[in-house]
């Protein structure tokens, strides 16, 4: 075990009170590679979460820069930010919560071409992104590299998010087959967001993010929580594994990774 | 008949539907992005048409949700 210095051992005393964690508990926290895709508003929650954990290495992805725009809900950025690389912003916040955590920020975004090499890197992916292609993607490389994620996704009111455990739970694709034609989305204009929406479901997404290090308590694999901030309703689905998945069913069609045409929606 | 659609229980005058009809008869939302959970499994979409409700089923609708930043 390591030794902790004093400073750490106040740090993380809350952790370290609970049962299900302990010293133990913080112990893998310390030595967990975290990756969040995604620097917006359900990354910036996660990461800030995550960072203040102690998790030991997380890697924040965004190929975007600060807008304006981003302020009302994307609270790792401050206003003096606009303009600055989001996982760059993202990371001096998080470097400032905790030295103790290595922070890897990527200012690009994740492709067929390049997801493989940088998620292979990490124990657990939190999805943050705000588009269909990248989420089918995301649950596609992990699937394929066996490598544990959350989904999340956010509109308006409404928030939904759920635990993948690659070919033993339910994945993304066992509940949507395929991204929706750009067509179907409704157009980045029509959507908008409650800003504590996104702080809601990307503090669940990293509830579970400790949860898998540590080991405590039950991941949401196969259960969809969704809930709608206007009547504050919380619901969990059952989900099952669908035999005709394509990529965790029974005769898998996809075994690699490709693009999938963007319909990006940044709800702006 | 009696179903339980998205945790909350409903009367409809029918006593028979397709999911197609359901679908329609409640007035979802662009019916070709929600993914449908009937008995805990999900329906094929090719099989909307002809796979049938009835009393006691319970049934999700699930909205893919592309947002996150
Ligand atoms: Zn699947």
């Amino acid at each position: 075990m390591r030794d902790y210095t004093e400073e750490q051992l106040e740090r993380y005393s809350r952790h370290i009170l609970l049962n299900d964690v302990g010293v133990e508990g913080q112990e893998r926290l310390l030595d967990g590679k975290v990756l969040i895709i995604g620097a917006g508003g359900l990354g910036s929650p996660a990461a800030l979460y995550l960072a203040a954990a102690g998790v030991g290495t997380i890697g924040i992805v965004d190929g975007d820069r600060v807008d304006i725009s981003n302020l009302q809900r994307q609270i790792a950025h401050f206003t003096k930010d606009v303009g600055v690389w989001k996982a760059d912003s993202a990371a001096e916040k998080m470097r400032a919560i905790n030295p103790d955590v290595n922070v890897i920020p990527y200012n690009k975004y994740l492709f067929a071409s390049n997801i493989k090499e940088i998620i292979g890197k990490y124990d657990f992916v939190i999805d943050g992104t705000d588009n269909f292609a990248a989420k089918f993607l995301i649950n596609d490389a992990c699937i394929l590299g066996n490598i544990p994620f959350s989904h999340g996704g956010i509109l308006r009111f409404d928030g939904q998010t759920f635990t993948i455990n690659p070919n033993e739970s339910a994945c993304l694709r066992c509940l949507f087959d395929k991204p929706p034609p750009p067509n179907l989305v409704p157009t980045c204009s029509e959507a908008g967001v409650l800003g504590a929406i996104a702080g809601m479901l990307g503090t669940i997404q990293a509830a579970e993010a400790l949860k898998f290090l540590t080991g405590a308590g039950e991941l949401l694999n196969n259960k969809l929580l969704t809930f709608n901030a206007l009547d504050m309703q919380f619901r969990t689905i059952t989900v099952n594994k669908n035999e005709n998945c394509p990529i965790c069913g029974h005769n898998p069609t996809i075994t690699e990774l490709v693009d999938a045409e963007q319909a990006v929606c940044d709800l702006k | 008949m009696e179903l339980t659609i998205n945790g909350e229980v409903k009367v409809l005058v029918e006593s028979k539907l397709t999911v197609v009809q359901l679908l329609s008869s409640e007035n979802v939302k662009s019916p070709d992005m929600v993914s449908v959970q009937l008995n805990g499994e999900f329906v094929e979409r090719a099989k909307f048409s002809e796979t049938t409700i009835k009393s006691g089923d319970e049934l999700d609708f699930l909205y893919f949700m592309g947002g996150g930043r």
